[in-house]
């Protein structure tokens, strides 16, 4: 299909919610107030691991103008987590504490600064234990125990999978390196606070407005934790202002708002400070990186073996999720016939980590991307050509079974080599480069290039089930206008302008015909999500077969009418006819009065579950995706020698959508998305100093304003993959994850200097130029590894260049 | 202790008892209705809650009602004039500079003042003016050319008028 087949899809459109957002109108979950409504805020834990002996509220309680003050007591005792696995999470913290800011009380007040005041009143009494403030620490002392699960002594997870004879590929290559990397945590910090609204009315029955991405899992759990049937409670996720995974978790803040509204009788609100947001974090985790790998001479990967260790922090969260990415997902990218993978998550005494942007996988990418520039250069390959040479066979499996199926990778190389004019560059620059003028120059200019891949969804839910993932009602009404129901939750993303764009083109309608209702678990049929980019793919295609199923009973009731075939029809302009017949097409609202008196009312269902074709072994779950997106990115920077600092001057930057449904909307997504990269490799960390964030504060977490983002050259490769709606592939996260290793070879260019540690900051660059000037090997990174045995691998066979499944288990297709 | 405060807000003239350490941001969305302006840190590090008081940029969260008694206070929901979008709230709609949208109104209220001030801004020029207002949705580049484009417009109908 060429794109001006298509009235909609490919065209830059504006957001469906666009106009609503630049006027100040969309309603945000703290931009919402109700009659009578109460303020609450929670009183965190000042210890980083503590018993609690006692929690007295009495003065709390005595203060005018306060409705509630409660403790885990005033609870059912019930622990959750997003995980079924990890169900480790207490709404208020019952008989321990696990980091500083975890929640031991609540109140609700006639105001916050009431509810502020009462908290300060509630005293509790903690019987200090050591704080383990890393995977060293937590490793160190068995004996202190921060949770009494997981697979041993402060390990939440510790996995081991074989992929066919590593060892044999390894001894067989011309090359093995083995190196060792870090990458340092880092917080979302979406621009939007976490804010919820409960509404507990007198009938029995809950309402929750929440800034969540994940509404329907907010939904089971508020039912899990306030003993009450999930029929009686209603979650609504308001406009998200930023997400980016931070609030994909369902949080302790959600089910105490709802049980001071149930007690108090007035609906409450609550709203996290920007310091409580870090401290609620699930952010990116820190990884501690092994990874050696076997090549030929002429560049080809013979095997890789990768050993993770990540710092989960005091709870489960999507730990075991996020465990297992730091090791699937390598493989998808380049031909690796044998691989092995080792990675455990270690509980430590600060705010959990889990899924942000490319959850899991940001990591091991710096880790292989590095690394593979290193060997390039050992083999005096050109970095752009030996990967150009590796990339993955489409429509084939990897050696840990995952199925690929288009992959633009190739040209996404191609076209970023081409436009950054990386041959000329790459030669005229560096610290190799003789030009004299450069030499003088304190500042060093610098080349360098990355890629990666991005699931398109994950390819099994949360929780064990035969369900959609995705659903979507479409309805049409006598007005001529359409109605689509979907729990997609928009967080800026776009969902709900994707849901419009679709429908609007399999109905011949515009967008602006379509009215989209999200994210509300009692209107709209559940999506699972916006997490792990799924929602353009699953909610598409649900959206794509609902709308194909109302159209094909409305061209039943027009072809009876204009007496032709429904083959004949098609829908265009707001009207339904014959191509070569038009004046006699019916305009799109008779036609629907047309349908709806030959059916009844005209609601039709449409449901998404990714095909069945998960690797037959234990962990097989975690990896699997309709299909992948593919990014290439080439930078250029310069860095001055004498003060370490960075400055980039340019990122181009290739990414293969499958189809870019709005170009706009993806280039929207792959410039955040290098955005978001750039702070991660330059200046943001989520540090601790005396077991407290070091800085919990939009000012001194750094992140990178308008004048640290360089121009970002955005290319667009167009795969047309089988999977997706009209050919798309996710955009949201995958372009983040070649931008880190990128800007790392970038700095290796310029200064000959490597920094196996992300953040990337000035005084590491300055650190490893000392090094190179007194001779030592000019190495700024991590030098020990934890001593931590991993389980004997689960042995499987390599699936590698296996061709994909011709038939594959699609539920709901038909 | 409660004050009355007498603010000129969109050209509309409004009171409110409140807290005398109220902050100007906490009035116009709690007293006043007006939660189109943001809060995003409410230290003054983000630029989110930005409005304009007489022209100039202000953040709000570290601003008192009574300081700008007297001026002239603008918010996102004043820059619309007469159902007509203002030249930069279409252009951040054409070009999808709002993505989550949660920055845009502080954002687009600095750019405001920017314009009125130099009203063809280079890029760089727009870029230190935005260098406040933290985004982390749309890596600023769509942010950027929607203002580019609205100084172009604004500059053409300037011309014609």
């Amino acid at each position: 299909m060429t794109k001006n087949e298509f009235a909609v899809i490919g065209r830059p459109l504006p957001k469906v919610d666009a106009w609503a957002k630049v006027v100040g109108e969309t309603k945000y979950a703290d931009d919402l107030f109700l009659p009578r409504m109460a303020y609450a805020k929670l009183l965190r834990s000042s210890h980083a691991h503590a018993r609690i002996k006692s929690i007295d509220t009495s003065r709390a309680r005595a203060l005018p103008g306060v409705f509630a003050a409660v403790t885990a007591a005033d609870l059912p005792r019930v622990k959750f987590g997003i995980l079924p696995v990890s169900q480790d999470e207490e709404a208020l913290c019952a008989e321990k504490v696990r980091m500083v800011g975890d929640p031991v009380a609540a109140v609700a007040a006639i105001d916050e600064e009431t509810a502020e005041q009462a908290c300060r009143l509630i005293e509790v009494d903690y019987e200090p234990l050591p704080a383990l403030m890393s995977i060293f620490d937590s490793l160190a002392h068995p004996e202190v125990r921060i949770h009494d699960y997981g697979d041993g002594p402060n390990v939440h997870k510790n996995v081991a999978l074989q992929f066919g004879d590593v060892d044999a590929a390894l001894d067989g290559a011309h090359l093995v390196r083995e190196d060792v990397f870090f990458f340092e945590g880092n917080n979302h910090m979406p621009m939007e606070q976490h804010a919820a609204v409960a509404q507990w009315t007198a009938d029995g029955k809950l309402t929750l407005w929440s800034s969540t991405q994940t509404p329907h899992y907010v939904h089971r759990v508020l039912a899990k934790t306030l003993d009450t049937p999930a029929a009686h409670i209603r979650v609504i996720a308001a406009p998200v202002g930023g997400g980016f995974g931070g609030k994909t978790d369902p949080f302790s803040h959600e089910i105490v708002a709802c049980q001071l509204s149930k007690l108090t009788g007035r609906p409450v609100k609550i709203a996290l400070t920007r310091e409580e947001v870090f401290y609620t974090h699930r952010g990116r985790h820190p990884v501690l990186m092994w990874i050696k790998t076997g090549f030929t001479r002429e560049g080809d990967i013979t095997g890789c073996h990768l050993r993770t260790w990540l710092d989960g922090g005091a709870y489960g969260s999507y730990g075991v999720a996020s465990t297992f990415y730091t090791g699937v997902i390598n493989p998808v990218t380049y031909k690796i016939p044998v691989y092995k993978f080792e990675g455990a998550r270690i509980f430590t005494n600060k705010p959990p980590c889990g899924p942000k942007r490319g959850h899991g996988t940001v990591q091991p990418r710096f880790a292989l991307e590095c690394q593979l520039d290193r060997a390039a250069e050992q083999l005096g390959l050109d970095p752009a050509e030996m990967r150009r040479r590796i990339v993955a066979e489409p429509f084939t499996k990897t050696a840990n079974h995952l199925t690929v199926t288009t992959i633009g990778l190739g040209e996404c190389i191609d076209r970023v080599v081409e436009a950054s004019g990386w041959r000329v560059k790459r030669a005229r620059y560096g610290v190799t480069a003789k030009s004299p003028r450069a030499s003088r120059s304190p500042r060093k200019r610098g080349l360098g290039l990355a890629c990666s891949a991005y699931l398109t969804g994950a390819g099994t839910a949360i929780y064990w089930n035969d369900m959609p993932h995705s659903g979507v009602v479409t309805r049409a009404d006598r007005s001529g206008g359409v109605t689509v129901l979907c729990g997609a939750t928009d967080i800026g993303q776009g969902s709900d302008s994707i849901l419009a764009y679709l429908t609007a083109e399999v109905l011949g309608l515009e967008p602006r015909d379509i009215h989209v209702q999200p994210a509300d678990t009692t209107l709209t049929p559940v999506d699972l999500g916006s997490y792990s980019s799924r929602v353009t793919l699953m909610c598409g295609m649900a959206a794509i077969q609902a709308a194909g199923r109302l159209r094909d009973a409305i061209f039943q009731a027009v072809a009876r009418k204009l007496e032709v075939s429904p083959a004949s029809l098609v829908a265009r302009e707001r009207k339904i006819g014959v191509p070569d017949d038009w004046d006699k097409a019916v305009p799109f609202a008779r036609a629907a009065e047309l349908g709806e008196a030959l059916h009844g009312v005209l609601a039709f269902p449409g449901s998404y579950a990714p095909p069945k074709r998960a690797g037959k072994y234990k962990g097989g779950g975690v990896g699997p995706s309709p299909c992948y997106s593919y990014s290439a990115c080439v930078v250029e920077l310069t860095v001055d020698e004498e003060t370490g600092a960075v400055d980039l001057e340019h990122v181009w930057i290739g990414h293969d959508v499958g189809r870019a449904l709005n170009p706009l909307l993806v280039e929207g997504q792959v410039e955040g998305s290098v955005y978001m990269g750039i702070g991660e490799a330059l200046m943001e960390e989520q540090i601790f100093r005396k077991n407290l964030h070091k800085h919990p504060s939009m000012l001194e977490y750094k992140s990178p304003t308008t004048l640290e983002t360089p121009e970002i050259h955005t290319i667009l490769v167009e795969t047309d993959d089988p999977e997706g709606p009209f050919g798309a592939k996710e955009a949201g996260q995958g372009p983040l994850l070649p931008v880190i290793p990128a800007i790392a070879n970038a700095i290796y260019h310029a200064l000959g200097v490597r920094i196996d540690e992300v953040p990337i900051t000035a005084d590491k660059i300055l650190k490893a130029l000392e090094l190179k000037r007194v001779g030592k090997p000019p190495r700024v990174g991590p030098t020990r590894l934890p001593l931590l045995a991993f389980k004997p691998p689960l042995v499987v066979e390599s699936a590698f260049g296996q061709p994909a499944d011709p038939v594959v288990s699609r539920p709901f297709a038909r | 202790m409660k004050v009355r405060v007498a603010l000129n807000v969109n050209g509309e003239a409004r009171e409110a008892l409140v807290p005398s350490h109220k902050t100007l941001l906490e009035v116009l969305r709690e007293d006043l209705g007006l939660t189109g302006t943001k809060h995003g840190c409410e230290l003054g590090e983000c630029g989110t809650c930005t409005v304009l008081v007489d022209g100039e940029p202000v953040l709000s969260c570290l601003a008192l009602p009574v300081e700008a008694e007297g001026s002239r206070i603008v918010t996102v929901e004043g820059m619309a004039e007469g159902g007509r979008l203002h030249p930069l709230q279409e252009a951040f709609v054409e070009l999808g500079a709002a993505q989550c949208g949660y920055c845009t109104p502080g954002i687009l209220l600095t750019a405001s003042a920017l314009l009125a001030e130099r009203p063809s801004p280079t890029r760089q020029e727009v870029k230190a003016a935005l260098a406040g207002n933290l985004c982390r949705c749309t890596g600023y580049t769509k942010i950027l050319d929607a203002v580019e484009l609205a100084a172009l417009r604004m500059g053409r109908q300037e011309a014609r008028s």
